[in-house]
């Protein structure tokens, strides 16, 4: 039987990182919740072995429940029926085994019924389930909209709506609108005082929500008669019991089946404010997306993994020319940088959702004393390190998945592309990871700004100065080489001084960041565990060195009036 | 209103996927080569009684088994799923038992625990495939017993009776009888609910008193000394209890090898030896041969 967790080494040796330590201290305040509740951890070595067994319940769950009904659900979908969402009779069933494993809340104190979990470990769950079925995964993953809740929200808010989310209930974050979509600053729901009722309503149209008929909504409406741009937005709580919300339709979808893409129609919605007035996008949306973003890297992470066990069992089942095909060079070539990709952009993801923890945690602690200096730098630095990585993390494993979908496909060959084999599923699945929350493009525009102030250069000249085993020295030196191309690409796009020519380049420069640090991280991995990431190092090394040199060809020969050329 | 509910539960050998030392040379269940395991149909059972326990608030949920120290292993996975508590029967003269001295032994424990409504327990276990032991200890205790439930469809309060929906051949019949009643549950019904994380996390290092007592220095991995002995008294939850032969107030000749009459007369051990392999294609008379081969030698029909 398998399970989706003990079944993938790397997962168990992610979570074995030496900075969840740290994690650990901060998140359960050096453990003072042990004489109050009875499953708070004792001490660090408690805490991990807690999180480990939780993996396990989420990897059991994953293979016995969710991978078995991932077909059906896929085919069977979820209908709207009188302005409500009925999900597919698979998707009831997994939510319901999720739920009585009591694995919703996760990341939320235990004063409100949550198990106080980290990010990381969080995460992890995040992309086990989304290996099996990555619609589910969104239904399932949008629990950590209640981060946003608790973030901002006062006490009367967390102790009438925490609780419910850590019971099982779901959430939804509606943000898109027709005119809406990439530019939330256009948002035009409306969002009115009605002093008679003593509350918020909400009038309008939301479009594309996932999870659209969820239990409790936060929505970005516009506060601020008369505004146009971000600064008239807040951010609003809709509770599905007070009424007012239809689902107007459920889109039908090239992937993610399971997960229930809503068109909303809000006539007079009962709904109160969360936090302060004018903040909705700039500073709620902003955490909210932040976190969503490194939900998206899971979920593509999750992917890669699904395609790359398709692939490895095809390729040895399938024989051709009298010999399986995973012998060819042709097909193991496929294989192995698909297993690199995978284990690079996992290194990356929870690089970031380490660095997530310890800022947040920081941040939750300051809520109830004054950090200390150090702490204080120490947040800050954190806070900027999650600030950079989450992009990446998001833009590259988004591609990832696609590009690990797409050769899955391939290794098939014909059978690929019948509807019989999981692959096609794995491939129209992954195809919005690059898109949702954020396009590549989009990831872009947020990481440019830390390769021109020379953050993610700052951040690979330090991963250069820890040491590696003897066998990674080599690849160290050739990595040494690649970041001075980056160095040398970004600083003749930043003496152009043309804004357009930056944003033009601007991928392939954030590209050549990326693949610098995911190639540092996996030859940290091959020195401490390198029975799981030696191979993967070297691949990916290979397939790095030749992306950065692509790059940094391009750049260099590149002439901005060829941009004219390229304008449609 | 609330029950009282005993669930019946089996630690065995997972003969589900048997390799070639699956047996020992004398016919014995080599217990070192296959994972120990809560009986599959013992799980169906307690999904049974913790949906119980989620309809009428207040209900216990009791676990029982029988067996060697680890068997307490059966205990925690009660545990992890929401039962309240359980008991371990353990005791060499427990040991070598058929199907009547595990009965009387069950039964003896149960008129230890005294207060009950529904004993209920899988159909039978993977190991030996009797689906006797339900039976028995519902003749011991002079009860009434409903085999091969599929659901327990209502418990009627005021009449003290239960209807069971349960398995027949070609269907399903829905039967009632009066509490306390004997119940054994048939794989067919609702598969049981995941462990929970927050029980996993409180009940984890429950142990019984053979698993809390220091490995001897001779055992393979040392030593083993007990993580947070302290707990152990501020949380009397984490210790599993255990029964022995005198503590359930048992007769020794009817325990155990003594109190079992089966006598085995011979052991066959078949080895399935494949000559050799077959391939077949995909074509309908390829999968058609097959089916006909298949059900000429028994393997299916």
């Amino acid at each position: 039987m398998a399970n989706y967790y003990t079944d993938i080494p790397e997962l168990k040796y992610h979570l074995n990182n030496p900075m969840m330590e740290r994690i650990c201290e901060l998140k359960e305040r050096n453990y003072r919740d042990k004489e109050e509740f009875d499953y708070a951890p004792q001490d660090y070595a408690d805490a991990m072995d807690s999180f480990d067994k939780v993996l396990e319940i989420t990897g059991e769950i994953t293979g016995e429940i969710i991978a078995p009904n991932a077909e059906g659900v896929d085919e069977e979908g979820p209908h709207c029926a009188n302005g409500r969402v009925e999900y597919a009779s698979g998707t009831k069933q997994n939510l319901d085994a999720m739920v009585k494993a009591g694995l919703n809340g996760m990341t939320m104190p235990r004063r409100f019924g949550g198990l106080n979990f980290p990010i990381t470990p969080y995460t992890m769950c995040a992309e086990i389930v989304a290996a099996a079925d990555a619609g589910f995964g969104n239904i399932w993953s949008l629990q950590d909209c209640i981060e946003t809740l608790y973030e901002f929200g006062n006490e009367d808010q967390h102790s009438r709506f925490i609780p419910r989310i850590c019971a099982g209930e779901t959430m939804s974050m509606d943000l898109t609108e027709p005119d809406a979509g990439s530019d939330l600053q256009s948002v035009m729901l409306k969002a009115t005082f009605d002093e008679k009722e003593n509350c918020w309503l909400l009038n309008g149209v939301k479009r594309f929500i996932t999870n659209g008929d969820a239990d409790l909504h936060l929505v970005l409406a516009r506060s601020e008669e008369g505004t146009k741009d971000g600064r008239g937005l807040s951010m609003f709580i809709y509770d599905k019991r007070q009424g007012g919300v239809d689902v107007r339709r459920i889109e039908n979808k090239l992937g993610i089946h399971g997960s229930p893409t809503c068109e909303l129609v809000y006539k007079n919605a009962k709904a109160e404010l969360c936090g302060d007035r004018k903040l909705g996008l700039i500073k709620y949306v902003m955490a909210l997306m932040n976190g969503a973003r490194l939900g998206i890297a899971a979920q593509s992470v999750g992917l890669s993994q699904a395609a790359y066990n398709e692939g490895l069992a095809y390729a040895k089942e399938r024989k051709q020319f009298g010999k399986a095909i995973i012998e060819f060079p042709a097909v193991y070539d496929m294989l192995s940088i698909m297993k690199a990709k995978l284990d690079a952009g996992r290194a990356l993801l929870y690089q970031t959702s380490r660095y997530v923890d310890i800022y947040k945690a920081l941040e939750d602690i300051a809520r109830e004393r004054k950090l200390t200096l150090e702490e204080r730098q120490e947040q800050k630095k954190y806070a900027k390190l999650a600030d950079s990585f989450t992009p990446l993390a998001k833009g590259m494993n988004s591609e990832y998945a696609n590009q690990n979908a797409y050769d899955c496909i391939q290794i098939h060959g014909g059978s690929g592309f019948m509807l019989e084999y999981a692959c096609q599923r794995i491939y129209r699945d992954a195809r919005i990871t690059s898109i949702y929350e954020g396009t590549t493009q989009l990831q872009t525009v947020a990481a440019i700004r830390y390769v021109t102030n020379g953050s993610y250069l700052a951040t690979i000249r330090e991963f250069e100065t820890i040491p590696c085993s003897p066998e990674m020295e080599p690849l160290k030196a050739r990595l040494v080489e690649m970041a001075n191309k980056f160095e040398a690409c970004m600083n003749k796009v930043k003496e152009a001084q043309n804004q357009e020519l930056l944003d033009f380049v601007a991928r392939r420069l954030m590209e050549m960041a990326a693949d610098c640090i995911m190639a540092h991280l996996l030859i940290q991995d091959a020195t401490k565990a390198p029975g799981l990431f030696a191979k993967s190092a070297v691949v990916y090394l290979n397939y790095a060195e030749a992306e950065v040199e692509k790059h940094c060809s391009f750049i260099n020969s590149f002439n901005a009036d060829e941009l004219t050329s390229y304008r449609q | 209103m609330s029950l009282k509910i005993i669930v019946l539960a089996k630690q065995v050998p997972d003969t589900r996927n048997v390799g070639k030392d699956a047996m020992k040379e004398d016919g014995t269940i080599n217990r070192a080569a296959l994972p120990a395991i809560f009986n599959p149909e013992d799980l169906n059972a307690l999904e049974q009684a913790l949906r119980l326990k989620d309809a009428y608030p207040g209900t216990t949920v009791t676990l029982l088994t029988m067996g060697p120290g680890r068997a307490a292993e059966i205990i925690r996975e009660g545990l992890y799923r929401g039962a309240d508590d359980g008991y371990l029967l353990t005791d060499r003269a427990f040991a070598g038992a058929d199907t009547l001295a595990t009965s009387y032994a069950l039964a003896t424990a149960i008129k230890k625990i005294g207060d009950y409504d529904i004993i209920i327990g899988g159909r039978q276990a993977i190991d030996g495939d009797t689906a006797q032991v339900g039976p028995q200890v519902a003749e011991k205790l002079g009860l009434t017993q409903v085999t091969y439930a599929e659901e327990i469809l209502n418990v009627d309060e005021k009449n003290r009776s239960i209807t069971v929906k349960r398995h027949i051949d070609g269907g399903v019949e829905t039967v009632e009888g009066p509490l306390p009643i004997v119940i054994t549950v048939n794989g067919s019904a609702a598969p049981c609910r995941p462990r929970n994380a927050k029980l996993v996390m409180k009940y984890k290092r429950a142990l019984g008193a053979q698993e809390k007592a220091p490995a001897p220095a001779c055992h393979p991995e040392g030593v083993s000394a007990l993580s947070y002995p302290e707990l152990y008294e501020k949380r009397p939850y984490l210790n599993i209890q255990e029964w022995s032969v005198a503590d359930v107030n048992g007769d020794l000749a009817q325990c155990g090898l003594s109190g079992s009459p089966t006598k085995v007369k011979a052991i066959q051990n078949i080895v399935f030896q494949a000559k050799e392999s077959k391939t077949l294609t995909g074509s309908d008379k390829d999968v058609e041969d097959l089916i006909v081969e298949l059900l000429a030698n028994h393997t299916i029909g």
